[in-house]
């Protein structure tokens, strides 16, 4: 797998917030079919790298490369041109208008006369509805009157709707329930199965270890380390984000303690 | 499907109580919002006839109504998206004036020098130079919020004092009178009526068009399984929307021409007046179709187009907006572009009904189009709203304006009244919104 060209691939990323380095020369990979976490504390860093993939932020210095070819991401119109789709922590839905309008929120179905085809975009809503959440029946309804479960699968109907080809999921579990949390893990290894590339971003290393493939560990705006799940424990993984220290089994970044690496 | 209020309409409330009211209403699924503000509209109406001994429900009185009102009617459906997106324009009445000044000047001064008195387009050229200046002018207040992010609350009141020091300036303060006869259709009178048979013949075609739609819309449903209406409910609506249509052409087609009018008329057409005198029904003012025009346009683009349906999503919200990869400042400038035609189209109204341009006019204008969207279901909150409602606002507005006249209520008194109620209907819907959600 590692021969192959990476999906997508962050090189030597830095942005800054008013002197401020959110992030620092981190530079990851994702592959084909790979779930890859990307942990840290809150404020690591982790999610405004993973904005400036999804076109959310504007980078200071570093390179993207999707299928080994530079991409430029300036705006979240261009990342998803290039298939980066994402789910944001705070899912980003207009809460006042229905899930088939947040559906095709900025790619809505037109009819020949150009105007809105609301008719076609419910039927195909409720076509992904019912794959994602057969139970789901409130197509009418403003989305901010559904559940926290409801508004998340509108939200992922939405990024999985166009044939994405890299997911990001910011804190994909953060608001569920076990039910629905299970639900989700299920969802990303179907994703996996048909060749979905996949960024997990959590700050709970239990919720996403035994779905991913490899780990990223960033810890103050840096890359702690980068490691094969297989390679390291759970423990180890926990001693990278909490002191930065990176165990054998991983690859170290920037962002490792020195002395630990050596 | 419909009104984006519609969709907010309280579904959710009626599900458990299963009343005749409740069950009628989810089978027409009509808006309850908007059936109470009918409901207010018509016993304002029936007080104030009972409270004038009989004068406000006459064809006479209800037609001026209706011309009175097309002015704000017509500015309210473009403040209805300003407010959807949570913004606020301040400055329509003062920009109201300035382009009735432009208008006024062109057509009386420019243009008949260029092309000569009379000339068939001057009217025409009038009302486009005032769109674009519309345009224009909107287009800057809108590129310093959408862009340089000064807040609309600040641009637009920087507007109202600026465009209403031009409208002085554009001719120091003299009165531009009059106006250019064709142009002054476009303000009503007897002449800026389209007269009986005309008024009925677009009745029909109004009639027409709704059974069109409830007709295509159910079609549309059952092509892909959707939910339907029931029979009754759809026939329900048909008939009522065209009695409504049809009812108000009645109306305006029992309103005569004054009988001076008429014997200048008969002269000049070698008509012999019978008897009983001559009856010239006006028919639906000319300005009245422009808002009803208007209305539609607006409601067109605000729910069926992608425009339309960004003003919503970046009214609920606009970071969500933004990172669906709409380019919301671009849409935000467009929307004050959109109100600054309007408020050319709302100017060309009032400048040719007042036969003058003058620069004092549509002072407080801002106020009554913002009240007229708010009482009319937008909120200021953000993402809700629709056209009708803004426009049945503006017509609640100056019904209660046209009824204190009509009962010799003094000015201020009428000012305090307004204000009150403006007060109290934001007061309602805050209780209704805390209540459905």
């Amino acid at each position: 797998m590692e021969k192959k060209t990476p999906l997508v691939e962050m090189k030597n990323i830095s942005i800054a917030f008013g002197g401020i380095h959110a992030v620092e020369d981190a530079s990851l990979d994702l592959h084909e079919g790979e779930v890859v976490a990307l942990l840290g504390h809150n404020g690591a860093g982790k999610s405004t790298l993973i904005k400036i993939l999804s076109g959310a932020y504007k980078r200071d210095n570093g390179k993207i490369f999707v299928n080994g070819e530079e991409a430029q991401i300036n705006n979240p119109r261009d990342a998803k041109k290039y298939g980066i789709e994402t789910i944001y922590q705070t899912l980003a839905l207009a809460d006042n208008v229905d899930a088939t309008a947040n559906l095709f929120l900025g790619r809505e179905l037109m009819t020949p006369w150009g105007t809105l085809d609301d008719v076609a975009m419910e039927s195909e809503t409720r076509k992904v509805m019912a794959r994602l959440n057969p139970r789901f029946q409130r197509f009418k309804e403003p989305v901010s009157r559904l559940s926290g479960g409801q508004r998340q699968s509108v939200a992922i109907a939405r990024a999985i709707y166009f044939d994405a080809r890299v997911l990001i999921m910011d804190e994909p579990t953060a608001a569920l329930g076990p039910q629905e949390t299970a639900q989700v893990s299920d969802l990303v290894r179907q994703l996996k199965k048909d060749g979905i590339g996949i960024f997990l971003i959590s700050h709970d290393i239990h919720d996403v270890f035994d779905l991913a493939d490899r780990v990223v560990v960033m810890k103050n705006g840096q890359v702690v380390g980068t490691a094969h799940t297989k390679d390291v424990t759970e423990d180890e993984v926990l001693g990278m984000i909490i002191l930065g220290k990176c165990p054998p089994g991983a690859i170290p970044g920037p962002g490792a303690i020195q002395a630990a690496a050596a | 499907m419909t009104d984006m209020a519609i969709q907010a309409a309280p579904q959710g409330a009626s599900a458990s109580a299963t009343g005749p009211v409740a069950r009628f209403l989810k089978a027409t699924e009509l808006d309850t919002r908007m059936l109470g503000m009918l409901g207010a509209l018509v016993v304002i109406w029936i007080g104030f006839h009972l409270l004038s001994g009989g004068l406000f429900l006459t064809p006479r009185n209800l037609w001026n109504l209706s011309v009175q009102s097309a002015s704000i009617a017509v500015m309210s459906t473009g403040m209805v998206l300003v407010i959807v997106t949570r913004n606020i324009d301040l400055s329509v009445g003062s920009l109201l004036g300035f382009i009735g000044m432009i208008v006024g000047v062109t057509q009386a001064q420019y243009l008949p020098e260029l092309l000569g008195f009379g000339h068939p387009m001057i009217w025409v050229l009038a009302l486009v130079v005032g769109i674009v200046v519309g345009a224009i002018v909107g287009g800057l207040q809108g590129y310093i919020i959408a862009f340089l992010g000064v807040p609309a609350f600040i641009v637009t009141l920087g507007g109202l004092l600026v465009w209403r020091g031009a409208a002085w300036w554009v001719t120091s303060g003299r009165t531009v009178a009059p106006m250019d006869p064709t142009f002054r259709l476009i303000g009503g009178g007897p002449e800026g009526a389209i007269g009986a048979t005309w008024s009925w013949i677009l009745g029909i075609i109004l009639c027409l068009a709704i059974i069109a739609m409830l007709v295509s819309g159910r079609k549309q449903r059952r092509k892909f399984n959707f939910p339907l209406r029931p029979l009754w409910a759809e026939g329900f609506l048909g008939f009522v929307g065209c009695g409504l249509v049809l009812g108000a052409v009645a109306i305006a087609n029992s309103y005569p021409w004054p009988r001076g009018i008429v014997r200048r008329y008969a002269e000049a057409n070698n008509i012999a007046i019978p008897d009983g005198g001559l009856f010239i029904a006006h028919g639906i003012a000319i300005p009245v179709l422009v808002a009803i025009g208007v209305g539609i346009v607006m409601t067109f683009i605000a729910t069926r187009t992608r425009f339309g349906r960004y003003v919503f999503a970046i009214g609920g919200n606009q970071e969500a907006a933004e990172l669906a990869g709409i380019n919301t400042r671009w849409v935000i400038m467009k929307i004050f572009i959109l109100m600054g035609i309007l408020t050319a189209i709302a100017s060309a109204i009032s400048t040719a009904r007042l036969n003058a341009a003058t620069n004092a006019q549509g002072t407080l204008d801002e106020l009554l189009v913002i009240a007229a969207a708010v009482i009319g279901g937008t909120s200021l909150g953000g993402g809700v709203g629709t056209i009708a409602g803004a426009m049945i606002g503006a017509v609640l507005m100056q019904s209660l304006a046209t009824g204190m006249i009509l009962l010799g209520v003094d000015t201020p008194l009428q000012n305090i009244v307004v204000g009150l109620v403006l007060v109290v209907a934001v007061w309602l819907d805050t209780i209704y919104r805390k209540r459905v959600a």
